[in-house]
Parts: structure tokens; C-alpha cells; sequence
């Protein structure tokens, strides 16, 4: 479990992470998106007991990022923005210097070391120097480091950037196990479909600020409105369009096609499809327009580029 | 598909936070050696680090060694056997400090490439403390380099004892050698690390480590000018000196190697406007001083309160000096003042009884307030760079010598009513301007070493600049320039008037 509240970083002046409060529970998946230079990298640094906030305070599995840092970042396993690893090293070694690190006992850092990398599909690789592997194993190589100790929170920054589509499906993998294990992982990514498939509720961080929190439900409902709902129909409308227009609220239509909202979609599509019927209207389809993330993500964010905006304005005047 | 489904279960244990807390310094040093061994092993795999080392190490002595012929053969050419035994001691303190140099570049790459290259951070997010880290870091950049130093004054005076000049190297020397080689690279390692956290780039920080190995290749040349001088005990005070650095410089680096240093600082830039609105803000102070007085009460005494602990080092150091001067006396019965040397000078008493001449003997007000405005700026401006010991030390010398001077038994036949008349008038003033100007300054000085947790050592040392200005102006300065014109109208008439009671 993660919270926090009032989170705050000011570095010479420079607001980094401005009152930033949220909650993750136990065994879920928070997605933090938000654009380069956002705050994202600062939060996360600050929950991993890093970097000290400079107001508000954080709890990580129940341990205080600042009275308990030690022990806080011995129960996070933090993939890094960069991954950071020693390339003359060998990879067995390598994860055996973070093992020692953490006082795993020899034959458990090996075992777990030489689990999770062929988890990972790297089992070959383990007396290979680093500096000799790609870009996604590399990637994969600091995977594994965070959660070599088996830590109960992971912090992910950018997981599968880097990596090729095979590779960034293991992670999203391997991610979900551990969600399913009862992990509690916060991951940013700028991979928008990703953290519609991987996140249970999703941040998005903008200047410092958490902008918007909750679930993809919750806000698709709250940024884009409500459900729009195709018909499809057999042949071109015609007369019907007429009354069509005038019963829904119409946002789109072509020939055989007409897209509408409407608030409570299980009440109104059942008698919408029997007035159909009963006109004799070929209906074909009638389904919802899935919203994306990347459509709810940029309306979080233009709007509060507007109120921005609006806010600057009305200062200057 | 194949991969995922075939990919071996993870085994994964019940979440558990097993991770000690340290308590002690075995736990400490045990965590840093982790650190440590990899560094090391890291370094060893390096060639760029490694080729010197070895050449340094194996081929300088050897080059020193048939240098050292070529000397012996000119100096015996010329009849000048008797320099031999006076160069030879040279060149094994040389050999040693090649290679220590080596450490400033390791020390540079282990902290400053490591941060360049971003692979400190995911060290940074394990449990280890900043110190284990610190020490851990630091021992790897020594360790290499020392061990090299080790080897090749071994194999040069090897060299020596078992070639043509058959020399017999005092122990005492070899160990001085041995152990000035070791401070130094300490030093080295522990500047580096101070350098490097006040930048992102090993190109930058390679620009700033002119600032250590130009003292420490100069420090090598004043002891060698030492050893020719056959001054050889004075090595014994300079690595004394080192050891100090090396205490300060290693607080320093273990304060400054922390990972809200380390990560906060992105780019290496100079933000004069910052500076100064840092500087501005402090030196006006608090928001309710308005005018010269609430100014005093809300901004000058809080400047005083923050640097409380300096002025009672200077005041504690005054008091030990003093004492020390006159316990001096009784402990060196050489350096007591007899009556005959008092008596070979003019009259004491006439002595006294110029004081009133002062201001017409060219010791105005302005000569003695400007000679005491310079020696607490020349205070203030050594204290910066000595990390506030000189400072301590030139406030506290003329304290040492006046106990000294004190506790001379010629002085009860002046009688002490006299000698305190002839002080303590102008003394009222200017020992307390002293030992706030002195004290603000070593608080200054000393800050580096252990900046305050809230906020950056740039900000912080600012902010203490501005303080010691405002104290300096403030204080010290009106209170010199007071006693300057008690010491010249007012001090001499006391004098007068104790004489002739």
C-alpha cells in the first residue's frame, strides 16, 4: 500500500511536485502518466525514499519515506528512468553485487536470479558482460535487479520502454503476476494503451500537480462524458434520420451510420432497438465507441492547459 | 507466445522486510566493503585505469632508479658526494605520489562518472545509508592507487638498498614517506569527493580537481625543499596537517555525498540572480526590520544567535590559548623574561607613559582601527578557505601570547594593575568585535564541512556570507572603531592615572 499526502519538492525555488496526495492499494496497479518533466520521475524518487519532500509526507507499506527511508527502500524494488547498470560487469554478477546489497543469502540470490532472468528470457545471458547486450535486455536486466530482494511495492519507471514488442509483452506479464501476487506497483509510462491494460486507477501528473486520479471508468465519464453509442444499419436512412435526430443526441452520422451520448445507455438502448425494429429499420450493430486512454489523456490535459491559461489571463488583466 | 507460457514460474516469497538497520560501525564498514569490491573489481577490469597504474608503478622506480645514478655519478663527478644522502630520500616520496595521483582520477570517475552515467542511481535506491556508500566509494578509489604507491616505493628502494648505492634508508624516513603518501591520497579522494558533488560532468569536475592536485603537487615540492633542508621533523607537522584535512575533508564529502545532493543538482550553472537574491533577502533579514533599529532587533541579533557556536569556539580557544601562553612560562624556563632584558630596553615606566603619545607618534585612531579591520578581514577571508580553523587560530594566537607575556614574573614587578589598565580599557571593545567577527567567520568557514540539512550548501554558505557581512558592518567594525579611539584618548590616561596612584 502506498499514500501520500501533501507531497511536496521545491528545489532552489523551483516547485518540482506541488501537493501532491494519493492512495494505492494493496495489490494494485497505479499508472502515472504525465508529460516529460511533469514530476513524475520526483514522486517516484520521493516514495522510494530518494529525495526528502519538502512538505506532506508518504507512506510506503506502511513505512514513513523519511523517519523509516532505510527501510522503505529496502521494500521497493525501483526500476530506474535510466537503467543505470555497470557494463563491465557480468549479468550474474551484477545482480549478485544488488543481492549482497540486500543480504540475500548466497543460494537464494542465485536461485532467484537465475528464476527471474529466465523469466525474462535471458537465461543465456547470465555470464555475459552487460556492456554487450541490447538495449531490451539491458532494460530486462534492471528489471530483474528490482525485484531480485522480492519486494512487496515495485516503482517502475517506463518499464518497457526500449523494448520490442515480444519483450514488452513478458514485462506486462511478469507485471500482472506480480499484481496478482498482491504487489503494489506504481509504473509511468508514456505507453498509453499499456496503462489501460496494466493499471487499475490512473494519475496524471501536469507542472507538479496530480490533475486527475481514478479509475479509466472514472475518468473517461468525468473528461470525455458519457458513453457514445453506433448504430450501424443495414441501408441508408433516409426518412427515420429525421426523428432520430430529434429523440437522441446525435454527436455523429454518416449514410447508414449515426453516433449518439446518452447518460444511462442499459435503459435507453433496449427501447431505442425495439423503436428501430418496429419502423422497420435494418439495424446491423449497435455497440459502444470505446474511449481510449489516449483520448481521456489529452482532454485531462488540454483542459488544464485552458484553465491555465484562463488563470494567467485573468492574473494579467 | 511459446516463451511466456514455457518462462518458469517466479518463486516468490512471502513480502518480508528482513533488511537490518545499522546500528554499528562493523554493520557500516561491511555494507561499504560490498560497494567497495565491486569498485575495485570494476577498476582492475579498466584498462585506462589499470596501464597507468602499472607503469607508474613498475617502470617509474625503475626510471627513478637509474636517474638517481645518473645523479650520484654528476655529484660524485663534481665532488659533491655529501648530496647524495640529501637527494636520495627524495625520489621515493616522488615514486609513491604517481600513482596516488591515479586516485584523484578514479575518485572523479567512481563519483562523478557514475552520476554522469546515471548508474548511481538505482545504488541510491537500495537501503544502503549515504556514509556506506560514501566510505564504500571512497576506500575503492584509494585502495587501487595506494596499493600501486606501496609497490613502487618498494621496488625503488629495493632498488636502491640492493643496487650500486647500497643506501640504508632510516625507518623513521619510510614511514614518514609511507604515511605522508597515504594522507595524501586521502586527501586527493576525499577533495575529489567534494569537487564532484558540486558537479554533473567529469569534464567539468576534471577542470575543478586543479584545485587539489595543484596544492598537493606543490605540498610534495615544500616537503622535498623540507628533506634537502635535512628539516625532516617538520614532515612529522605536516602530516599532522593532512590528517586534519583528511578528518575535515572526509566530514565533508560524507555531508555532501548525500542523494538530495547528487540528485537534486542537474546542470552546473551559475545563478548569479539567485545569488544575490539569496544574499539581499539575508543580509535585510527579517521581514519586520524596517529601519536601523528594528533591522538590529530582528535581522542583526538572529545573526548572532545562528552563529553562536562559532563565536564559542573562538571565545573557548581565547581562554585555552591564554592559559596555555601561561602555563608556557612555567614549562619553558628558557623563554622567561629576566629583569636585565626588561632593563635593557628604555625605562618601562617611560614605556607606559608614552601611551598618551600615541596619536602623535603616527598610532592614530585610523592606524589602530585599520590594523585591526585587517587582520579580522585577513580572519574572515583565511577562514574560507581553511574550513574556519585559521580564523580560530589568529583570533586566538595574540591571546596565547599575552598569557605568555601574563604570566611573566617581570610583570608583577610592573604591577598587574598597570599592565590590565594599559589593556582592558580598549579591550572591553575589541575582544568582543574579535571574537564575533572570528566567530561568524568560522562559522562560515566551517559550514562546508557540515552544511544544514534544509537546505543546499550553496544556499546555506550564502546565507552565512550575508551574516558575516551584516555582522562584520554591523557590529565588529563599530565596536573596532570604538575601541581604536578609547585605545588612543582614553587608555592612555588610565594608564597615566594608575601610574601616578
Amino acid at each position: 500500500m502506498i499514500e501520500a499526502s501533501g507531497l511536496t519538492k521545491i528545489f532552489d525555488g523551483f516547485v518540482a511536485v506541488d501537493n501532491l496526495s494519493l492512495y494505492v492499494e494493496a495489490g494494485s496497479v497505479f499508472a502515472f502518466l504525465g508529460p516529460n518533466g511533469a514530476g513524475k520521475t520526483t514522486t517516484i524518487r520521493m516514495l522510494t525514499a530518494i529525495l526528502e519532500p519538502t512538505r506532506g509526507w508518504a507512506r510506503v507499506n506502511g513505512l514513513d519515506v523519511v523517519r523509516d527511508a532505510a527501510q522503505v527502500r529496502a521494500s521497493v524494488g525501483v526500476l530506474t528512468e535510466q537503467h543505470g547498470l555497470y557494463e563491465r560487469m557480468k549479468a550474474a554478477e551484477y545482480l549478485d553485487f544488488f543481492g549482497r546489497i540486500y543480504h540475500l543469502p548466497r543460494t537464494l540470490r542465485r536461485e532467484r536470479a537465475q528464476a527471474l532472468m529466465a523469466r525474462f528470457g535471458l537465461a543465456d545471458a547470465m555470464n555475459r558482460r552487460v556492456g554487450e547486450f541490447s538495449k531490451g535486455m539491458k532494460q530486462k536486466l534492471a528489471l530483474v535487479r528490482a525485484m531480485l530482494h522480492d519486494p512487496p511495492v515495485l516503482l517502475l519507471d517506463e518499464p518497457t520502454s526500449a523494448m520490442d514488442p515480444q519483450s514488452a509483452k513478458q514485462v506486462r506479464d511478469a507485471i500482472l503476476e506480480l499484481k496478482n501476487d498482491r504487489r503494489t506497483i506504481i509504473l509511468t509510462t508514456h505507453n498509453l494503451t499499456e496503462a489501460q491494460q496494466l493499471a487499475d486507477r490512473i494519475g496524471v501528473i501536469r507542472r507538479g500537480k496530480l490533475i486527475a486520479n481514478g479509475t479509466f471508468e472514472e475518468l473517461s465519464q468525468r473528461f470525455v462524458g458519457d458513453p457514445i453509442m453506433e448504430i450501424r444499419f443495414a441501408a441508408p436512412l433516409n426518412g427515420a434520420s429525421e426523428w432520430l435526430h430529434k429523440e437522441l443526441d446525435v454527436v455523429a452520422h454518416g449514410e447508414n451510420w449515426l453516433r449518439f451520448r446518452t447518460k444511462s445507455p442499459q435503459e435507453h438502448n433496449p427501447i431505442l432497438l425495439q423503436r428501430l425494429i418496429s419502423a422497420g429499420v435494418p439495424v446491423v450493430t449497435l455497440s459502444e465507441v470505446p474511449h481510449t486512454l489516449e483520448t481521456v489523456y489529452l482532454q485531462i490535459v488540454n483542459e488544464d492547459e485552458n484553465l491555465t491559461e484562463k488563470a494567467q489571463n485573468g492574473n494579467y488583466a | 507466445m511459446a516463451t511466456t507460457l514455457d518462462a518458469p514460474k517466479l518463486k516468490t516469497a512471502a513480502p518480508s522486510l528482513s533488511f537490518p538497520l545499522h546500528s554499528n560501525w562493523l554493520r557500516t564498514l561491511q555494507n561499504a566493503l560490498i560497494v567497495t569490491r565491486r569498485e575495485v573489481r570494476d577498476s582492475f577490469r579498466d584498462w585506462r585505469i589499470m596501464v597507468p597504474i602499472f607503469l607508474l608503478t613498475l617502470c617509474f622506480p625503475l626510471l627513478a632508479q637509474g636517474m638517481t645514478e645518473l645523479f650520484a655519478n654528476f655529484f660524485i663527478a663534481n665532488g659533491a658526494e655529501p648530496m647524495i644522502d640529501v637527494f636520495l630520500p627524495l625520489l621515493p616520496m616522488i615514486v609513491g605520489f604517481f600513482p596516488i595521483s591515479i586516485s584523484l582520477v578514479i575518485a572523479l570517475e567512481t563519483f562523478v562518472g557514475e552520476k554522469e552515467r546515471r548508474s548511481l542511481e538505482p545504488l541510491l535506491s537500495t537501503p544502503l545509508t549515504n556514509l556506506e556508500l560514501y566510505i564504500g566509494k571512497t576506500l575503492a578509489a584509494v585502495i587501487p592507487p595506494l596499493l600501486a604507491a606501496y609497490v613502487g616505493i618498494g621496488i625503488y628502494l629495493g632498488a636502491l638498498i640492493f643496487g650500486a648505492q647500497q643506501w640504508r634508508p632510516q625507518a623513521e624516513l619510510v614511514i614518514q614517506i609511507v604515511l605522508l603518501t597515504t594522507a595524501q591520497a586521502l586527501v586527493m579522494v576525499t577533495g575529489s569527493v567534494v569537487v564532484s558533488s558540486q558537479t554533473t560532468s567529469t569534464r567539468a569536475s576534471n577542470l575543478l580537481a586543479s584545485f587539489i592536485i595543484i596544492p598537493m603537487s606543490l605540498l610534495v615540492i615544500v616537503e622535498g625543499l623540507i628533506m634537502v633542508n635535512d628539516m625532516r621533523h617538520l614532515l612529522w607537522w605536516i602530516l599532522v596537517a593532512l590528517i586534519i584535512a583528511d578528518v575535515l575533508l572526509f566530514r565533508m564529502g560524507a555531508r555532501l555525498f548525500n542523494r538530495e545532493e547528487l540528485l537534486g543538482r542537474t546542470i552546473d550553472s551559475i545563478n548569479l540572480k539567485w545569488a544575490w537574491q539569496i544574499l539581499l533577502s539575508q543580509l535585510r533579514g527579517d521581514k519586520r526590520a524596517k529601519g536601523v533599529l528594528s533591522w538590529y532587533r530582528y535581522s542583526v541579533l538572529k545573526a548572532l544567535r545562528d552563529s553562536r557556536d562559532g563565536m564559542l569556539v573562538v571565545s573557548f580557544s581565547i581562554v585555552a590559548m591564554l592559559v596555555a601562553g601561561m602555563i608556557a612560562t612555567h614549562f619553558a624556563p628558557d623563554w622567561r623574561l629576566t629583569p636585565e632584558m626588561m632593563t635593557q630596553q628604555p625605562d618601562v615606566m617611560q614605556n607606559f607613559t608614552q601611551f598618551a603619545a600615541l596619536s602623535e607618534m603616527g598610532f592614530g585612531v585610523r592606524y589602530i582601527f585599520g590594523q585591526n579591520l585587517r587582520v579580522l578581514i585577513g580572519a574572515a577571508m583565511l577562514a574560507i578557505f581553511t574550513f574556519g580553523v585559521m580564523s580560530i587560530f589568529l583570533a586566538s594566537f595574540t591571546f596565547g601570547v599575552l598569557g605568555f607575556l601574563l604570566a611573566q614574573p617581570i610583570m608583577s614587578a610592573i604591577g598587574y594593575d598597570t599592565v590590565l589598565a594599559a589593556l582592558l580599557p580598549h579591550a572591553i571593545f575589541e575582544v568582543p568585535a574579535l571574537i564575533i567577527g572570528a566567530g561568524v567567520a568560522t562559522r562560515l568557514g566551517a559550514l562546508v564541512t557540515s552544511p544544514p540539512k534544509d537546505m543546499g550548501v550553496w544556499e546555506a554558505w550564502l546565507r552565512a556570507f550575508a551574516d558575516m557581512l551584516k555582522l562584520l558592518v554591523a557590529v565588529a567594525v563599530p565596536l573596532l572603531a570604538i575601541g581604536a579611539v578609547v585605545e588612543v584618548y582614553v587608555t592612555p590616561r588610565i594608564v597615566l592615572m594608575t601610574i601616578g596612584s
